[in-house]
């Protein structure tokens, strides 16, 4: 079997170890536009930051494409698929065949139209390169003994990150956010309050409601004109207003639907042999009970491993879809699923949701779940994430809590809450 | 998530709690600790070195149950890792993370539906949990519970419930 | 009462710099001596509530942990010692009866001690029992006048007997007294090792009924849990007149250990005291008993053997010559050391004799009076180690009761603190959180080691004397000789002196 994998991240490194989970032998050629080895995107503000260094952005042993049996062709693009004869035809001019192929893309940075800003200090911050150019910019502000200023455009994950590594590679930062709360996706107003107090505590500034509509300047003192009317000076920017799929055109006939290339449970898109997975398909939310790009690394490792056992003639499906973040911002740790805020118009409606919380603001804490029929549909854990994993647990298993719905907020919940009998379920599974 | 794999890469040991024999003493977080010092001294490793024990003690009243890691078969959490830390060894079946790797994300606290990875008690960015003291033959937990209310052995798939 | 005279029985020494502030002794003492002392941040203890029990000793990982005496003297005198002068301060703050558990510790001359086997030399070789074949078999009962056989060959009209791999069994604790994990590991021990166990006058639970060939059902003054299925549950059924650790005096469970369980196996309302009166009220005479008795066989159709236990008192032997002639197939004598749950000290103490000089009356008398082939004789209270075993049959035993030994085997440090019910070895507790504390697959193991490691040294004795049967050793007092005793005490035990 002849497998051909397009993109060197999660959901292909989890294609990969899904072939393998089946089949040792067959051939496995993966395509990357990097040149990186396979790394970690999420890493990239780790390294930023200086936490990490280069050689540990590493998702995976050096030896990783030899012990799998993988030819690697990095720095290369495909040009054209051509379904018909199963082949692939590469920017480099090479030609390869496929028996099963693996569209996994990935995401790439929405860049909003905006006026001036082809200016070299204005970056994205998704990838390797994006964070190596920002540390250029700040070795270069460092050697002219210039206090760099930054800002951000978009209090998402991948701009409060970028936030958090500027201001510990000593920036000074300001974060514009259309939005009148940072990370509104996964987050309710009481804990995106609480996080922007903790964030602003460690030096980060906050224009929320507003945004830029204009770059000027020089690419040393860029200034940024927002639609308030307000102007920020800086020395660089980084736009970090989201992601969508990076869709190749490379053939006709996939289904491009909403946002991403269509997939069916088992990874496959409309084209036989031809399966996606990760940040550019569209796989299903089980909560929301729809499909859409869910791009969360979680996510797209367990699509390509599905993929990938498919490939390898394996029957595999993921059904279990839905949004879940872990992340921290100075120390201070949050972890969210599912819907952690759901709808007015749906709590108006009396669509059996229910919301409970439970917090200390001097603590920095706050809990809430929220249950759908008395089912566990999402949460938010804020500097209160012990044994979080649970709850993500029972959002998967969509049962019916019970009494269990009582002890989801208490300090010492655990598996001591849980019913004996359904315990013993749990515990002696594992 | 409905699965496919090889049979043999399911087969492996695992610590069971009987929770009507826990006295909910502690005393395997004790060997646990110790058990992961450098220095492999019981009393030199509370003193001088800081170690997280891997096993969780839930307790309340009568009831108590020591918790490892399950070492799962899909094991979300290496799933989950963002930095390739967490691994699952695809020939022991033990799932354990590499604290030269781990950034402490989180990530795997997430994922984990039994809540049996801990948060580094010391403040230091890294996960720990349970690796079935791989070098040792039996887990350190296992042998030192003085009243047997932990095993560690293969159960066949009827016993665990799945199928 | 404003000042409390109590001082510590015992201190609480703690090496600081091998304590790693686990707090294990503390979870695990049910009396509440340890602490961690937040300000300080270190363990600490409070000495005055220590029992000594060693739960904390042992379980300490880091061995941190050492007990001793309180180093409190009172002024020297030999009549006024200082635990005659704590038990009245005891009595003068509460004005109750001392209390106190397991057997009676008094310094007073342990006859055991006092007695010395033979072994074979040159004449009547002695035997090696890993190489030869060694019979501890024992068959309790009323044993026949003559033998006689069908037209097959088989023998008829034989007794009810109990067969015994060894010549051991566990005396009787009740459920109740003790938790039921102990009971359900006597129970288990005694089914895998082929002998027998003694429900003590607290009903058989529902769990154990499965090992009624290996159970003693007890019918004692209370009555407790006494019903048909009950009595024809066990191989045999005992009735309790007295006990070596109280003669004289009834029983009383308090009623915070008469939980749910204790309650239905009882048949007694949940948290009622259950109180045996001191007699039985329907025997007052040999032939009241003997009614009992018939009773008794008349409700197991005369399929198991009867046997009556009492306490090794003064009359002893008149007592034991009636028991034979009231029917009973079996005699169990305690003697004055045999366990308690609960007594008070001052009868603990006090009342009964020796079990080895009653043991050496009864079956003087018995043989005198022609009754020793129509009852067996078992006796308890206190036998330490298989040599006290063999010391028993050669003055005349048939088998022993165990019951001290066996709790030790499980754990029991002989604090005697039972009757508080915080017993931190889950053996003489009904506390849920304690009662898991001795997890019976690990009670079971004990058990049945111990009384390997006796049957195997009962061997090896046998053999030493040139004996292959322990059948061939029951009476066989020429097999032992007194050392340090008087002639009263060696015509008594009928046995010679070392030497003689």
């Amino acid at each position: 079997m002849n497998y051909v994998i397009i993109g060197n991240s999660a959901a292909g490194i989890g294609a990969v170890e899904g072939i393998r989970l089946l089949d040792r032998d067959g051939k496995i050629t993966v395509i990357s536009s990097e040149q990186e080895h396979v790394y970690s995107r999420p890493l990239i503000s780790y390294y930023l930051s200086g936490q990490v260094e280069l050689a540990k952005l590493k998702y995976r042993p050096d030896n990783f494409y030899e012990q799998n049996g993988v030819e690697a062709l990095l720095g290369d693009r495909v040009l054209r698929v051509a379904p018909a004869e199963k082949g692939l035809e590469l920017q480099s001019g090479q030609r390869v065949t496929y028996d099963k192929l693996l569209i996994a893309t990935g995401g790439q940075p929405f860049i909003p139209p905006l006026k001036g800003q082809s200016g070299e200090n204005v970056f994205s911050f998704t990838k390797l390169d994006d964070a190596r150019s920002l540390l250029a910019q700040i070795k270069d502000l460092k050697e002219k003994k210039i206090e760099g200023q930054a800002v951000i455009l978009g209090a998402g994950l991948i701009g409060l990150k970028a936030a958090e590594a500027l201001i510990k590679a000593k920036l000074k930062v300001t974060v514009v956010e259309l939005s009148e709360r940072i990370l509104s996706t996964i987050l309710d107003e009481q804990a995106a309050a609480l996080l922007q107090s903790h964030l602003e505590e460690h030096g980060v500034d906050f224009i929320l409601g507003d945004t830029i509509t204009e770059f000027g300047g020089n690419s040393n003192h860029l200034k940024v004109n927002l639609k308030s009317g307000g102007i920020l000076d800086c020395n660089l920017a980084v736009i970090a207003v989201g992601v969508k799929p990076n869709i190749p055109n490379i053939t006709d006939n996939l289904i491009v639907s909403k946002q991403g290339l269509l997939i069916n449970q088992q990874m496959e898109t409309s084209q036989a042999d031809i399966y996606a997975a990760g940040d550019v398909a569209e796989g299903y939310d089980m909560l929301k009970g729809l499909r859409r790009v869910i791009p969360l690394w979680p996510n797209a490792y367990n699509q390509g491993l599905v993929a990938g056992q498919n490939m390898a003639g394996g029957n595999a499906s993921y059904d279990e879809g839905f949004a879940r973040n872990a992340i921290s911002f100075f120390g201070l740790p949050v972890i969210t699923a599912g819907i952690i805020d759901p709808p007015a118009e749906d709590l108006a409606a009396k669509a059996g949701y229910e919301v409970l919380t439970t917090g200390c603001l001097e603590k920095k804490t706050y809990k809430k779940v929220v249950l759908r029929e008395n089912r566990m549909v999402g949460f938010i854990n804020l500097n209160a994430v012990d044994r979080a994993g649970i709850l993500t647990g029972l959002i998967k298993e969509k049962r019916d809590l019970g009494g269990l719905k009582d002890q989801l907020l208490s300090n010492d919940f655990g598996y001591l809450s849980f019913a004996e009998e359904w315990r013993r379920e749990k515990l002696w599974k594992g | 998530m409905q699965e496919s794999r090889r049979e043999e890469t399911l087969r492996m040991k695992r610590i069971y709690a009987l929770e009507e024999h826990c006295l909910g003493c502690k005393l395997c977080e004790v060997y646990c600790v110790a058990s992961h010092s450098v220095s492999k001294d019981l009393v030199k490793a509370h003193k001088t070195e800081e170690i997280t024990p891997r096993v969780i003690i839930e307790s309340s009243g009568d009831t108590s149950f020591a918790l490892q890691c399950r070492h799962c078969d899909d094991a979300p959490c290496a799933r989950a890792c963002i930095t390739g830390a967490m691994q699952k060894d695809p020939v022991t079946g033990i799932v354990s993370c590499d604290s030269e790797r781990c950034v402490g994300c989180w990530t795997c606290i997430m994922a984990c539906p039994y809540g049996a990875i801990r948060r580094d008690k010391y403040g230091r960015s890294i996960i720990s949990k349970c690796d079935l003291c791989a070098e040792e033959g039996e887990p350190s937990c296992v042998s030192h519970c003085p009243n047997n209310a932990l095993i560690y052995k293969e159960l066949e798939a009827n016993e665990r419930g799945v199928e | 009462m404003s000042l409390t005279m109590k001082s510590p029985e015992f201190l609480i020494d703690r090496d600081d710099d091998r304590c790693i502030n686990c707090q294990v002794c503390e979870r695990q003492c049910a009396n509440e001596v340890h602490y961690y002392d937040h300000d300080l941040s270190k363990m600490s203890a409070v000495d005055l509530n220590c029992v000594n029990c060693h739960r904390c000793v042992t379980l300490c990982p880091s061995k941190a942990l050492r007990i001793s005496k309180y180093p409190l003297e009172y002024k020297e005198n030999y009549n006024w010692s200082a635990e005659m002068i704590n038990n009245i301060f005891k009595q003068a703050e509460t004005g109750g009866v001392l209390l106190t558990g397991m057997g009676n510790p008094s310094r007073k001359k342990i006859y055991w001690d006092h007695l010395l086997l033979n072994a074979s030399q040159v004449t009547n070789p002695s035997i090696d029992p890993l190489r030869e074949p060694m019979e501890l078999k024992t068959f309790l009962g009323r044993k026949p006048e003559r033998v006689e056989f069908n037209g097959e060959g088989n023998i008829v009209n034989l007794p009810p007997q109990l067969e015994l791999g060894t010549p051991i069994m566990f005396s009787a604790m009740s459920f109740g007294s003790i938790s039921l994990n102990a009971s359900k590991s006597l129970a288990r021990a005694a089914s895998e090792l082929n002998m027998m166990y003694n429900t003590g006058e607290g009903g058989l639970h529902q769990d154990l009924y499965q090992y009624g060939e290996n159970t003693i059902v007890q019918v004692a003054s209370g009555r407790f849990g006494v019903h048909k299925e009950y009595l024809n549950a066990g191989t045999a059924i005992e009735i309790k007149i007295g006990q070596g650790a109280k003669p004289g005096i009834g029983g009383h469970l308090p009623g915070e250990k008469v939980g749910e369980e204790v309650s239905r196996t009882r048949m007694i309302p949940q948290g009622t005291d259950a109180l045996s009166p001191a007699p039985h009220h329907d025997i007052y005479s040999i032939e009241d008993l003997r009614q009992l008795i018939y009773a008794l066989k008349e409700a197991t159709v005369y399929a198991k053997p009867v046997s009556v236990k009492i306490s090794a008192v003064h009359n002893v032997a008149a007592i034991a010559s009636g028991i034979a002639s009231a029917g009973a197939d079996i005699i169990a004598v305690d003697g004055y050391r045999g366990g308690t749950g609960a007594a008070p000290t001052m009868i603990r103490d006090n009342v009964g004799i020796p079990i080895e000089l009653a043991l050496a009356a009864v079956d003087d008398r018995l043989r005198e009076e022609g009754l020793r082939n129509q009852v067996s004789l078992v006796v308890g209270g206190s036998i330490r180690n298989s040599a006290d075993i063999v010391k028993a049959i050669a003055l005349g035993a048939d088998a022993v009761y165990i019951g001290s030994a066996a709790l030790i085997a499980m754990g029991c440090h002989l604090c005697q603190k039972c009757y508080t019910g915080k017993c931190n070895w889950g053996i003489a507790t009904q506390r849920a959180d304690l009662v898991k504390r001795l997890n019976p697959e690990i009670g079971v193991e004990r058990l049945k080691n111990l009384v390997k490691g006796w049957s195997h040294e009962i061997k090896e004795m046998l053999g030493g004397m040139g004996i292959n049967a322990i059948e061939s050793l029951r009476g066989n007092r020429l097999m032992l000789r007194g050392i340090d005793l008087n002639p009263n005490e060696l015509e008594i035990l009928g046995i010679k002196h070392a030497g003689e």
